[in-house]
C-alpha cells in the first residue's frame, strides 16, 4: 500500500525525484487514459495498430475526445496559418506577387473560414475544456459521453463537407458570405455554409453537455464559488454556443434556399433585403466572439493564479463579468453595421451597448493584474502566455473602444484597423491562450514535460511576431488601407508598412514552428512529468494521476478549499512544500483500500483497479 | 474644359500634417472625428502603459525567489475594485456621448447640399450629375461646397470610402444611402471600395478631384470634358480606356485580368464560349462595349457591364482608334491632333455598325448639357 512519500520541505537545493514516487496500485503512470483500454499483449503487429484506433475512434472518454480535438484543431490552425502566411506574402509587394487576384480572395476566404469555424470556436471549450472540466468538477466523465464522441464526429462531418466546396469552386466570399455576393458566385457556398451548418450542432451538443455536467455532476464540497474560474467561462460560453449558434444555423439554411430556390430573402434582385442578412449573420457571429474569447479568459484566470501562487483577485467579480458578457454579447451585433446602411438610431444603441461590454473585459484584466500582488509570480512558459496575452488583449480591447465610438468607426470601420483589433483579441487573447494553457497542461495530458527554454524561446519569438505583424496594421488602417485587398494601385506608399507586416509574420510562424517543435520532441524524448509541476491547487493536480488513468479518480473527491487555495492544497496536510518547481510533486492522495483522508470521502463510486 | 491631373492623390505615408496615425484632414468635418479618435489614443495609450508598468513592477517585486514562496494574503479591497469599475465606465461613457454628437454632426448634410449620383458596380464607379454629365472613375466638384452623393449599387454591396474626408458608407442595391462632405482645399482625393466586391475590388478606385467654383462651372459648361478637345482620336481612346474604368479589366500589355487584353488583337480571331468565333473589327468591338453579353471570349465569364446607352459614336470611335493602335493598325489621320488635320469626332460620320444590334447613344457626355453650375454666391 503506497501512499505518500513526502519530501523535505523548504530544503534546497531541492532534491531529485525519487524513483518510485510511490503511486497507489494500480495509479502509476502506465495506468493511464492513453494507454488504457487497449488490447491485451497477445495482439501484436497490424491488429494492434488496428484494435488501438478503434479504440480511439470509439472511445467515450473525455479526455480522450478533448486530445483528438486537439489534434483536430491544431491541423485546422496549422492549415490556417500557412493561409495566412500566403496572404502576407502577396501583400509584400504591390500588383502579383505569388497569386491572382481571384486566388487571393479564395486564400483569404479560406483563412477566415478555417480559422473561425474549425479552428478557434471549437478550439479552447472542445479540447482542454473536454480533457479538464469533468477532472475539475471531480467528475468521471461529462454528463453524456456518447454525445460528447457525436459532436467531435459532427465536427468532423461539417468540416469534410466544407472542404468538400473547394472542389466546387471554392469560396471567395470572405468568411461572413454577404450578400448578394454570396448568391451570385461559386457553388462552394453551398458546401461552406452546409459544413458551417453542421459544424453549428457539434458546438451546440458540446455547449449543453458542458452545462448539465456542470449543474449535475459536481463532486461533493465544489460549490459554485469554488469552482476554477476556466468552469464559469466554460459555462458562459456554453450559453452562448447553446443560444446563438441556431441562428448561423439558420442563416445558411436561408442562404443555401436563397441559392438554389430563389427565395428572395436577401437578394435585392428577387426582393429581398442584404442588410437583413448582416443582420441574421451577426446576430450570432458576434456572440461567437466570446464563444471565442470567453474560454481564453478562463484559461488566464488558472494560469494567473497558479503561477503567481495567489488566489485570483475578485474571484466572483471574474466569474461573473464572464457571465455578464455572455449575456450582453447578444445585444452588441449591430456595432458591425454602423456603415452598413441600419438605422443610425440603431446604430446609436448599438454603440452603447458596446461600450457597456467593455467594463466587465476592463473589470477581468484590472483584476488579473492585481492577482500577482503579494503572490509569488514564477516566469515559467505559461505564466510568459498569460502575461502576454494580458498586453495583446488590452491593446485589442481599448481598440475596441476605438471601432465602438460611432464617428470614429465610420472613418476605421473595413480598414485594417478593424482587422489588427480583432487579430489583437483573437490571436494575441484566445491563441495566446491557448498556447499557455496548453503548456500548463501539457504535462497533465501526455505525462511528459517540454522543454522549458524552447518554450521561453517560443513565447518571446510569438510575441515579437505578432506585434511586429499587426501594430503596424493599426497605423495602416487608419490611414485608410482597406480590408481584403489584394492589392493597394492607389495606396503604393504602404509598401514598406505591408513589407514589416509580412516579415513579422514569418518571425510569428518561426515561433510556432517552435512551439510544435517542442511539442513533438516532449512526445518523443520529454522527461516524465511529476504529478504537479506547478503547483496547482485545482483538482486535475490535486487529486488525479499523471496523465490521468482512465476514469479520472479512484475516488471521488472531496473538496474542502477553494480552486487557488495554494496554501490548503501545497501545505496541508498532504502538501510536501516542494509543490510547483518540478522537483518533487505531490502525489495525488489516491490510496486504496485504506481508510482515507479527510479529502476524500468514500461515496461508493470507487473503481476497481485497472489490471495490468 | 479638361480637368488637368496636376495634382496628385496623396503619395506618401507619413504627411507629418496630421501625424502617425491619420491622413490630412481634408474635409470640413474631419477634424471632429479626429478629435475623438485622438482622445481615446492618447487614454489607451496612457492605460495600456499603466497596466504594461504594473505588470512588469510586479513580476519583477513578487518574483519567486525560493522553490517554497508562499503568497501573502491579499484581503480584497472593495475601494479598489470600485475604482476600477468606475473609473473606465465614466470613461466609456464619455467617449459614447463624444462619438453620438461627433456622428450627428458630421452624417448629417447641410440643406443646401449640391448632389450627385453616384452608381458603384463591379469594378468601378460612375457619377451622374443632375445636368445629365456623366462621368466614371473620377468626379470634379467645387471647393468649399457641401457636396451630397446619393448612392447606389448595381450589383452586390459596395462602399464608398475617402479616408481623407473620413466618410464611409456602404453602397446598397436597390436601396439609396448617403456620403457628404465639403472639401477645405483643391486637390485630388482618392476614393476606395471597403466592401469586399469581388476580384477587382482592390482595383475599384476613383478620384474626386477638388477644384475652385470658377473652374467647376467652365467643366460644368463644356459638358464634364468627355469631349475629345484637342486629343487625336488615339489619344480620346487612351483617355477614354482609364475614364470609362476599361483599364480594370482590360490590360494593354498582354498580361491576364478579368477581361482578355487589347494588346495585338485588331484583326485577330476570337473564339467564343458558345464555339463560334468572329474577326476583331469596328463591328465586334462596339458589339462588345454595347452589348458585351452577347458574346463571350473563351476562356473569360460575362463580368462586364453593358455600356449601352453610356457612350456616343465618337467615344466609339475613340476607343476603336485607341485599340487598332495598340496592335500597330491605327491609320496615320487617327494619330494627328484635329489640329493638325486629324480627325475630330464631333464631324465624324456616323460609326459603321452593320452587324451588330443597332447601338442607340444616349445623352452623350460629350454634349454640352444645361449647365447647372454653382455661383460663387450661392
Amino acid at each position: 500500500m503506497a501512499t505518500l512519500t513526502p519530501a523535505p520541505v523548504r530544503s534546497r537545493p531541492a532534491p531529485a525525484a525519487p524513483k518510485n514516487p510511490g503511486y497507489p496500485q494500480g495509479h502509476e503512470p502506465v495506468h493511464n487514459y492513453l494507454h488504457e483500454p487497449g488490447p491485451g499483449p497477445e495482439v501484436t503487429g497490424f491488429a494492434r495498430f488496428r484494435a488501438i484506433a478503434w479504440e480511439w475512434m470509439t472511445t467515450v472518454d473525455h479526455k480522450r475526445i478533448g486530445l483528438m480535438y486537439l489534434a483536430s484543431v491544431s491541423l485546422a490552425f496549422a492549415v490556417g496559418g500557412f493561409l495566412a502566411l500566403a496572404v502576407r506574402l502577396e501583400l509584400f509587394t504591390q500588383g502579383e506577387t505569388i497569386m491572382t487576384a481571384d486566388t487571393y480572395n479564395q486564400v483569404f476566404t479560406m483563412h477566415g473560414i478555417v480559422m473561425v469555424f474549425l479552428f478557434i470556436v471549437p478550439s479552447i471549450p472542445a479540447s482542454l475544456g473536454n480533457f479538464l472540466l469533468p477532472i475539475m468538477i471531480g467528475a468521471k466523465d461529462v454528463a453524456f459521453p456518447k454525445l460528447n464522441l457525436a459532436s467531435f464526429y459532427i465536427y468532423g462531418i461539417g468540416a469534410v463537407v466544407a472542404l468538400t466546396g473547394l472542389a466546387f469552386g471554392g469560396v471567395d466570399t470572405g468568411w461572413t458570405f454577404y450578400t448578394p455576393y454570396s448568391k451570385e458566385t461559386v457553388d462552394g457556398v453551398l458546401f461552406m455554409g452546409l459544413g458551417v451548418f453542421i459544424m453549428g450542432f457539434s458546438s451546440i451538443l458540446t455547449g449543453l453537455n458542458f452545462i448539465v455536467t456542470i449543474h449535475k455532476m459536481r463532486a461533493p464540497g465544489m460549490t459554485w464559488n469554488r469552482m476554477p474560474l476556466f468552469l464559469w467561462s466554460i459555462y458562459a460560453t456554453s450559453i452562448v454556443q447553446i443560444l446563438a449558434t441556431p441562428v448561423i444555423g439558420i442563416t445558411m439554411l436561408l442562404l443555401f434556399l436563397e441559392r438554389v430556390l430563389q427565395i428572395g430573402i436577401f437578394d435585392p434582385a428577387l426582393g429581398g433585403d442584404p442588410v437583413l442578412f448582416q443582420h441574421f449573420f451577426w446576430f450570432y457571429s458576434h456572440p461567437a466572439v466570446y464563444i471565442m474569447i470567453l474560454p481564453a479568459f478562463g484559461v488566464v484566470s488558472e494560469l494567473m493564479g497558479t503561477f503567481s501562487r495567489q488566489r485570483v483577485y475578485g474571484y466572483r467579480a471574474v466569474a461573473l463579468s464572464s457571465v455578464a458578457i455572455a449575456l450582453l454579447g447578444f445585444l452588441v451585433w449591430g456595432h458591425h453595421m454602423f456603415t452598413s446602411g441600419q438605422s443610425p438610431v440603431s446604430s446609436v444603441i448599438f454603440s452603447l451597448i458596446t461600450f457597456l461590454i467593455g467594463i466587465p473585459s476592463g473589470i477581468k484584466i484590472f483584476n488579473w493584474v492585481w492577482t500577482m500582488y503579494k503572490g509569488s509570480v514564477w516566469l515559467q512558459t505559461p505564466m510568459l502566455y498569460a502575461l502576454t496575452f494580458l498586453f495583446l488583449f488590452t491593446i485589442g480591447g481599448v481598440t475596441g473602444i476605438m471601432v465602438g465610438a460611432l464617428s470614429v468607426d465610420i472613418h476605421l470601420h473595413d480598414t485594417y484597423f478593424v482587422v489588427a483589433h480583432f487579430h489583437y483579441v483573437m490571436m494575441g487573447g484566445t491563441v495566446m491562450a491557448m498556447l499557455g494553457g496548453l503548456h500548463y497542461w501539457w504535462p497533465k495530458m501526455t505525462g511528459k514535460l517540454y522543454n522549458e527554454t524552447a518554450g521561453k524561446v517560443s513565447a518571446l519569438l510569438v510575441f515579437l511576431g505578432f506585434n511586429m505583424t499587426f501594430f503596424i496594421q493599426f497605423i495602416m488602417g487608419s490611414q485608410g488601407m482597406p480590408r481584403r485587398y489584394y492589392d493597394y494601385p492607389d495606396m503604393p506608399w504602404l509598401e514598406p508598412l505591408h513589407q514589416i507586416s509580412t516579415v513579422g509574420s514569418w518571425v510569428l510562424g518561426l515561433g510556432l514552428m517552435v512551439v510544435w517543435a517542442n511539442g513533438m520532441w516532449s512526445l518523443w524524448k520529454g522527461k516524465p512529468a511529476p504529478g504537479n509541476p506547478w503547483g496547482g491547487a485545482t483538482l486535475e493536480w490535486t487529486a488525479a494521476t499523471t496523465p490521468p488513468d482512465h476514469h479520472n479518480f479512484h475516488h471521488t473527491p472531496l473538496v474542502t478549499h477553494g480552486p487557488y487555495d495554494y496554501n490548503a492544497a501545497l501545505y496541508g496536510a498532504s502538501g510536501d512544500g516542494m509543490s510547483g518547481d518540478g522537483h518533487a510533486a505531490p502525489v495525488p492522495d489516491v490510496t486504496v483500500g485504506v481508510a482515507q483522508n479527510e479529502r476524500f470521502i468514500d461515496d461508493g463510486t470507487s473503481q476497481p483497479d485497472s489490471l495490468s | 474644359m479638361q480637368i488637368q491631373d496636376t495634382v496628385a492623390t496623396r503619395q506618401e505615408f507619413f504627411t507629418g500634417e496630421n501625424g502617425l496615425w491619420l491622413p490630412p484632414q481634408e474635409s470640413t468635418t474631419a477634424h471632429q472625428i479626429d478629435g475623438l479618435f485622438n482622445f481615446i489614443l492618447y487614454t489607451s495609450t496612457l492605460l495600456t502603459l499603466i497596466v504594461a508598468a504594473a505588470m512588469v513592477y510586479f513580476v519583477w517585486k513578487y518574483r519567486r525567489k525560493t522553490t517554497a514562496d508562499r503568497a501573502v494574503d491579499v484581503k480584497e479591497s472593495k475601494f479598489l475594485e470600485l475604482v476600477w469599475v468606475i473609473v473606465p465606465t465614466l470613461l466609456v461613457v464619455a467617449v459614447f456621448f463624444w462619438g453620438f454628437t461627433s456622428y450627428v454632426g458630421t452624417s448629417i448634410p447641410p440643406a443646401n447640399a449640391y448632389e450627385i449620383n453616384v452608381k458603384g458596380q463591379k469594378w468601378f464607379w460612375s457619377f451622374e450629375y443632375n445636368n445629365g454629365i456623366q462621368t466614371t472613375g473620377e468626379i470634379v466638384v467645387p471647393v468649399n461646397t457641401p457636396i451630397k452623393l446619393q448612392m447606389t449599387s448595381q450589383d452586390v454591396l459596395h462602399s464608398f470610402y475617402v479616408p481623407e474626408f473620413r466618410i464611409k458608407h456602404d453602397v446598397i442595391p436597390n436601396r439609396y444611402s448617403y456620403v457628404w462632405f465639403e472639401a477645405k482645399e483643391e486637390g485630388t482625393y482618392q476614393v476606395l471600395c471597403t466592401e469586399y466586391c469581388g476580384t477587382a475590388h482592390s482595383n475599384m478606385g476613383a478620384l474626386i478631384k477638388v477644384v475652385g467654383r470658377q473652374e467647376f462651372n467652365d467643366w460644368v459648361a463644356s459638358g464634364g470634358g468627355a469631349g475629345q478637345g484637342d486629343n487625336s482620336l488615339v489619344e480620346y481612346g487612351a483617355l477614354l480606356y482609364e475614364k470609362q474604368q476599361c483599364s480594370t479589366c482590360h490590360s494593354i500589355d498582354g498580361s491576364a485580368g478579368t477581361g482578355p487584353s487589347w494588346q495585338g488583337i485588331w484583326g485577330n480571331t476570337h473564339q467564343f464560349t458558345d464555339g463560334t468565333s468572329a474577326v476583331v473589327d469596328d463591328a465586334y468591338i462596339i458589339e462588345s462595349i454595347l452589348y458585351p453579353g452577347n458574346k463571350i471570349v473563351a476562356g473569360y465569364q460575362n463580368q462586364m457591364p453593358a455600356y449601352q446607352g453610356k457612350l456616343d459614336d465618337g467615344q466609339l470611335k475613340g476607343i476603336i482608334a485607341y485599340i487598332k493602335d495598340l496592335s500597330g493598325a491605327a491609320a496615320p489621320e487617327e494619330l494627328l491632333k484635329p489640329s493638325e488635320g486629324g480627325i475630330s469626332v464631333d464631324e465624324s460620320a456616323e460609326v459603321d455598325v452593320d452587324g451588330a444590334p443597332e447601338a442607340t447613344p444616349g445623352q452623350g457626355a460629350g454634349a454640352p448639357a444645361d449647365a447647372v453650375g454653382i455661383t460663387t454666391g450661392q
